[in-house]
């Protein structure tokens, strides 16, 4: 493993979390409700994607820059929980249920459904 | 860019790259195999709820205002060291390995560890008092 390889990480990794930023805000600021949609689009399309690159079978070098650093960057588990943990202080213990698990239920299905379209490539 | 404040976006971008190297390095040196327990993802994702939980109640909470340290920290380095995505990619490798126990096991475990975490590290914020 290079220097260069991990200053690609680092990079990677830093545009992976400006882009969640961005597709965050562009995603709340649509929706008014105390939902995480902001974060549970994010987690979702980033399921979708690093179960599309797993399915690519890519070489580990790429996999690590792609997978690991972009994508592993773009999603966020800290986020998730620290937004359900707040619901359930607001007492909104439905959306913090239904954050939970919804982000499961189809995050499993997204990674799963990206797995298959990256195998079929 | 994008009518951002460019110097938030280089906050998180910086925390990005920060916690990004440091569960790419673990995820390399300790790769587990899809029938075992993937302790990297597991520790980074529990040690960032955790730090998550503190720096926003502190930020928001405790400290005078300031426009760069939770985009650096919070969004940042806690989100680029957090994965929701190889979390779910690695329970479905072990669904597909048949090991349904383990799959339930580390979503269970990830998500009430991970909300504990959140809620310890809020509380023990809270508790200490603000000085006037």
């Amino acid at each position: 493993m290079t220097a260069v390889i991990w200053l690609g990480v680092a990079l990677i990794g830093g545009a992976g979390a400006v882009t969640r930023f961005l597709v965050d805000r562009a995603v709340s600021k649509r929706k008014s409700s105390s939902f995480p949609y902001g974060t549970f689009a994010v987690n979702l399309s980033g399921a979708w994607l690093l179960g599309f690159f797993g399915g690519l079978a890519l070489s580990p070098n790429v996999a690590l820059l792609a997978g690991t650093a972009f994508v592993g960057a773009y999603t966020t588990f800290s986020t998730w929980m620290l937004e359900t943990q707040r619901l359930g202080e607001e007492r909104q213990v439905w959306f913090a249920l239904a954050n939970i698990v919804a982000s499961v239920v189809l995050g499993l299905a997204a990674a799963a459904l990206g797995l298959w379209m990256g195998g079929l490539l | 860019m994008f009518g951002h404040d460019n110097r938030e976006l280089a906050a998180v971008f910086v925390g990005g790259a920060i916690g990004t190297v440091a569960r790419a390095a673990l995820a390399v040196f300790a790769a587990p195999h899809p029938e075992h327990w993937p302790w990297p993802t597991f520790v980074v994702n529990i040690v960032g709820a955790f730090l998550l939980g503190y720096f926003t109640t502190r930020l928001l909470e405790r400290l005078p205002v300031s426009s760069y340290q939770r985009p650096l920290l919070g969004t940042g380095v806690c989100g680029g060291l957090t994965t929701f995505s190889t979390m779910q990619v690695e329970t479905v490798r072990m669904l597909e390995h048949g090991a349904y126990g383990l799959a339930a096991g580390y979503t269970t475990a990830s998500i009430v560890a991970g909300l504990a975490a959140v809620y310890l590290a809020t509380v023990l914020v809270r508790r200490v008092r603000v000085r006037a």
